[in-house]
């Protein structure tokens, strides 16, 4: 027998009360639980907007990453394809920061330095440095993927080459386009991925204007939201540059 | 004379209770996601029998255009879904509760003519305990699909960092099926399992809330009746 049995036995419950007892104390207990988890809830849907969603959410974004930064390793490479393996017919998936007045005649690649310095570089003398080229499964925010074909200039070849070591030391890569419409920032570790590349070829041509010629960023180990078209500045800081998506609800670091 | 009996553990009754508004949202927050490429059909080349989902699902349930949101509750809430059947899990196993629940060599036999009782084709119904032998083998592919969907859902969140994950799976789009057709199977189970509860009565049913069953100990009075026959 129960010890809640022998205490019912010693009030004189009969079973039938002690059944009816018992159940009207556990179902209360229950629907108390019931009305809490509805109301936090509510109340957790009714938080202030940090960036597009309530901000408990924002924050658990920034706990994931702080989570998954420690699995990220330059050694975990993207899987990559054959040749033969790429869409010809690439998708479009966008034109934020691609406006019709772009002037590429006259397009450099400005680089801010840490010390406020700038550099200007021309395509083709990106062109003059050694190629990589990253044929991997493109993976969309949204859901979709596509095997598609990329070269360009690996972004670590790039900080060797101009001597940014100082500002690969700092914590973001911030890239703009031209026209400031759209502007992405991006984590060092993941910028200095091997994947990572300034690119300007797609299907081993010049990249076409709505896949941001005459230069964009291939980043294998993000979502494409990240993936900037048209860069026109690059720039680097120890804070998070400000990032389109980002600002519409999407994680910041968004890493795969 | 009614008895009252202890069936389920308090423990037990948490996770349980616990786990359904998780899975709930878990769900709620993934279709949210699969809206914005809602590419999955059931049907063969151009036939479609039951596409993923029809517009008047979206519609009726607001859940166009919220992909964000869907990702960052889906994220937020993967961590109190998994920590929670990882609990289950250890607790079953450390208690011995584990007993009741995995299937045994007489299960699969014995699930076969539960499901014959349940469709009115058998009259009687092999020995129940705690769970009968169909519940012990849904119970138990409900836990190993609830390590499937972390196994995937990793498989989708990190490809890269966790290759060999999305490796095991299949490759990425393998693994977005996969995580898909879990999440079907945990809606058909739930279906049925309301339906079994409401056809298994209120005693059963609350016996998930209290804990305790009542038993009807019912006199022996057969034998009497077969000695009165000459």
């Amino acid at each position: 027998m129960s010890k809640n049995m022998r205490k019912a036995k010693m009030k004189n419950r009969t079973v039938e009360q002690e059944i009816r007892r018992r159940t009207i104390i556990s179902f209360s207990l229950f629907f108390a639980l019931l009305l809490l988890g509805y109301f936090s809830w509510r109340w957790l849907n009714a938080q202030p907007d940090d960036n597009g969603v309530p901000k408990p959410f924002r924050t658990g974004y920034e706990m994931n990453e702080s989570v998954f930064r420690n699995v990220f390793s330059g050694n975990h490479l993207a899987k990559t394809y054959s040749k033969d393996k790429a869409v010809k017919r690439v998708r479009v998936n966008g034109n934020l920061g691609l406006s019709d007045s772009f002037d590429y005649k006259h397009w450099k690649l400005k680089v801010v330095r840490k010390t406020g310095d700038t550099l200007y570089i021309s395509l083709n003398e990106l062109r003059t440095m050694p190629k990589t080229e990253v044929i991997f499964d493109f993976k969309c925010i949204e859901g979709w993927s596509q095997v598609t074909h990329w070269a360009g200039v690996r972004f670590s070849d790039f900080v060797k080459k101009y001597n940014l070591d100082p500002e690969a030391t700092m914590k973001y890569v911030g890239l703009v386009t031209p026209d400031k419409g759209y502007y992405v920032g991006i984590d060092m570790p993941s910028m200095m991925h091997p994947q990572t590349i300034l690119c300007y070829e797609m299907n081993g041509q010049l990249l076409p204007l709505n896949q941001g010629f005459p230069l964009r960023l291939i980043i294998p180990v993000k979502y494409g939201i990240k993936h900037l078209k048209r860069i026109g500045t690059l720039y680097f800081s120890n804070t998070p540059p400000p990032d389109y998506w980002a600002e519409q609800g999407y994680d910041y670091y968004s890493g795969l | 004379m009614k008895r009252i009996v202890k069936k389920h553990r308090l423990a037990i009754r948490w996770f349980h209770w616990v786990n359904f508004p998780l899975l709930a949202i878990m769900i709620w927050s993934g279709i949210l996601i699969y809206w914005a490429n809602d590419v999955y059909k059931l049907g063969w080349g151009n036939k479609t029998i039951l596409k993923f989902f029809p517009q008047s699902f979206y519609d009726a349930l607001h859940i166009p255009y919220k992909l964000a949101l869907g990702m960052a509750m889906h994220f937020f809430f993967m961590w109190l879904f998994f920590v929670n059947g990882l609990l289950y899990v250890l607790y079953t196993f450390i208690s011995g509760e584990w007993r009741y629940l995995l299937p045994n060599r007489h299960s699969f036999k014995e699930a076969w003519l539960v499901v014959l009782h349940d469709l009115h084709l058998r009259k009687q119904l092999p020995p129940q305990g705690k769970y009968n032998a169909a519940q012990r083998i849904v119970y138990s592919a409900i836990i190993v699909m609830g390590f499937g969907s972390i196994v995937t859902g990793l498989a989708i969140y990190k490809p890269t960092q966790f290759y060999w994950l999305c490796a095991i799976c299949g490759g990425y789009e393998a693994a977005r099926i996969e995580h898909f057709v879990l999440m079907i199977g945990y809606c058909l189970f739930f279906i049925i399992h309301v339906i079994q509860v409401i056809l298994a009565g209120w005693n059963n049913f609350r016996a998930m809330v209290t804990g305790f069953d009542v038993v009807k100990d019912t006199p022996v009075l057969s034998e009497e009746i077969i000695d009165d026959k000459p």
